[in-house]
């Protein structure tokens, strides 16, 4: 599936397929990220652009550092160093609720469907506009009735997006995995952020979901969303990415547009050993 | 064997003061594990708090009974605060390990000899709730049908503690249906979930904590009040083991459930109770196999084989769904 050529696609165009590259508009920057469990050094990212309003796929072998430097820049874990910024706020020593609050919200490689919410709830929940959050407005209802009704419209329209709306009652564990993967994409959206991070979006879906999930994931972008995930599935990869960076031992070792990334000998030796020969056609 | 009398010993105690004061502190706790997730093993301590800050402020003192009243409700708040700061970050077992030393800790710290000044060690402290009872509307008596009679200073601390019991219900209702509440169960099914929403966890854990913690130093000193004496032992961890008892037998994570929950616990207790001292008064238990002082043990043993069949077969409690139990083992 090819989606229509937007114009932060087009700005890509020009940048020269190198692992760290400036962007012409990056949302996301950072730098000298590293984090070591043990001896094992998990991440050395020297530096990473990423493009606003683009989809930019994060690939890379089993144990590459992938989703822990997604839990590093989302704050779900502590770096043993670097800085970066969102929009051009430091974000590096924020606790995860203010990186989400900041407008950069993820979702995880395993679903975390609030269970015992009804899928409207969760739903709800996402929303960083209700004040009876707060323990002593709870208790006045006037106080947050306005805003939660429309927070409910809100939740509506983004159930019938994902065709969820035959759901909308019923709790989130009685859900199948795909659904859930769809649940936690709407209920990211909710929160109303500039980027997601998609940890794995397509994992465990069947292919006639993952063609749906696909198509929601350009349609963000086009939107506007500044999109950043994590996949295995190279069809997946090719079909939908703007630009993509491939990670292999903790470090970045090579950035490019979809169509050539699969024929760059550092992507190529990552996946299949540097002893192997060089295969015709890129990705078989 | 008297059937009626044991059934109105069983429903003295079902409707009481103390099953009251118990369901108070069950929502309490209802409010930290039945909606937060949050394993507090030492509710107790809450309890001993509470009651010990009127008891001493009043006794020690000479505070009026209000002041010792907030005394005591900031007293849970401070060791909300204390227990909560270190421990909430980390996972939920570390709490529950904290909690129960905590509790353990400040009961031997109260009756300990250098304390004893203060808070009467061992002995503890009596007769400091006396305004309490001279406010009492209820002329002196007692009041009820038949066997099934209260005096009329426990039916003054009855209406008391049902109506905090009522009120502390109808908050619940109120928060846990709110935003708030939302918020809170989301905390109980995945903290990650919650905290990548924008939501900080540790602050609503926070929150719950104090708020179950002062519900549990209300029961305790409810509890100092209507005996008119605190007494350390008193407040020793089996009191959070009944606690947790009564709030998965009614039902966890249910409004009712604690409340339910203590009128039926303290039914069946005394029941047991009743019902053994008769069958061996008339000879209906022989006294080889039972004697009269192995009564309370024995009753315990019986509302413990009661349990493990409720476990077993209705693990949900009485007021819980079964479905939901189930969706939440996935």
């Amino acid at each position: 599936m090819t989606a229509e050529p937007v114009p932060q696609a087009f700005r890509l165009a020009d940048v020269a397929p190198a692992p760290g590259v400036a962007k012409p508009d990056p949302i996301l920057v950072a730098e000298d990220v590293t984090k070591s469990f043990g001896g094992l050094c998990a991440v050395q990212v020297g530096r990473l652009e990423v493009q606003r309003g683009a989809i930019t796929a994060l690939i890379g072998p089993n144990g590459a550092g992938k989703t822990t430097l997604f839990n590093l820049l989302t704050g779900f874990d502590r770096p043993d160093s670097g800085r970066w910024s969102f929009d051009g706020r430091p974000l590096a020593g924020l606790p995860a609720y203010r990186v989400a609050r900041a407008g950069m919200v993820r979702t995880f490689q395993l679903t975390k469907s609030l269970t015992l919410l009804t899928v409207l709830e969760n739903l709800k929940l996402a929303s960083m506009q209700q004040p009876g959050e707060r323990f002593f407005a709870s208790l006045v209802r006037p106080l947050w009735r306005a805003p939660e009704e429309d927070i409910e419209r809100r939740a509506d329209e983004m159930l019938a997006r994902f065709s969820l709306d035959r759901l909308r009652d019923d709790f989130a564990g009685t859900l199948s995995g795909g659904q859930r993967k769809l649940l936690e994409l709407a209920r990211a959206l909710m929160a109303q952020p500039t980027m997601i991070m998609l940890d794995e979006p397509m994992a465990g879906v069947n292919p006639a979901l993952t063609q749906s999930l696909l198509g929601h994931i350009t349609k963000l972008r086009d939107e506007g969303m500044t999109i950043l995930f994590v996949e295995h599935d190279m069809d997946v990869v090719m079909g939908i990415s703007d630009w993509v960076v491939c990670m292999a031992q903790g470090r970045l070792i090579a950035e490019g547009q979809p169509a050539s990334i699969g024929s760059d000998r550092a992507v190529i030796d990552a996946y299949l050993g540097a002893h192997h020969g060089r295969r015709a056609g890129g990705w078989a | 064997m008297d059937i009626l009398v044991i059934v109105a010993d069983a429903s003295r105690a079902a409707f009481g003061p103390v099953a009251a004061i118990y369901a108070l502190a069950a929502i309490g706790l209802n409010m930290h594990f039945g909606y937060t997730g949050l394993l507090n093993f030492g509710q107790v301590g809450f309890m001993l708090v509470g009651a010990y800050g009127a008891a001493v402020a009043v006794a020690t003192f000479h505070a009026p009974l209000w002041a010792g009243v907030v005394i005591g409700v900031l007293l849970a708040i401070v060791l909300a605060l204390l227990l909560g700061i270190p421990t909430l970050r980390l996972r939920a077992d570390y709490l529950a390990i904290t909690t129960i030393a905590a509790g353990e800790i400040l009961r031997y710290v109260y009756r300990s000899d250098f304390a004893s000044p203060v808070t009467g060690g061992v002995y503890g402290l009596t007769r400091f709730a006396d305004p309490l009872y001279t406010i009492n509307p209820i002329p002196a008596g007692q009041y009820g049908a038949g066997r099934l009679t209260y005096s009329s200073q426990a039916l003054w601390i009855m209406v008391i503690s049902w109506s905090l019991v009522a009120l502390a219900c109808v908050l619940m209702f109120l928060i846990i249906r709110s935003p708030w509440g939302r918020v809170i169960r989301s905390v109980r099914e995945d903290e990650d979930a919650a905290r990548s929403l924008g939501k900080n966890v540790f602050g609503y854990k926070m929150q719950s904590l104090v708020f179950g913690g002062v519900l549990g130093a209300v029961g305790g000193m409810l509890l100092a009040f209507y005996s008119q004496a605190v007494q350390p032992d008193a407040y020793n961890p089996v009191v959070t083991f009944y606690l947790y008892t009564l709030l998965i037998l009614g039902g966890a994570g249910r409004i009712l459930g604690p409340v339910v929950g203590s009128v039926i616990f303290w039914f069946i207790l005394v029941f047991a109770d009743s019902f053994l001292r008769q069958a061996i008064d008339t000879g209906f238990i022989p006294a080889g196999i039972i004697g009269p002082t192995e009564v309370g043990a024995v009753r315990f043993a019986l509302v413990g084989a009661g349990l493990m069949l409720l476990t077993i077969y209705r693990p949900q409690g009485i007021l819980g769904d079964r479905r939901e139990m189930m969706l939440g083992d996935r």
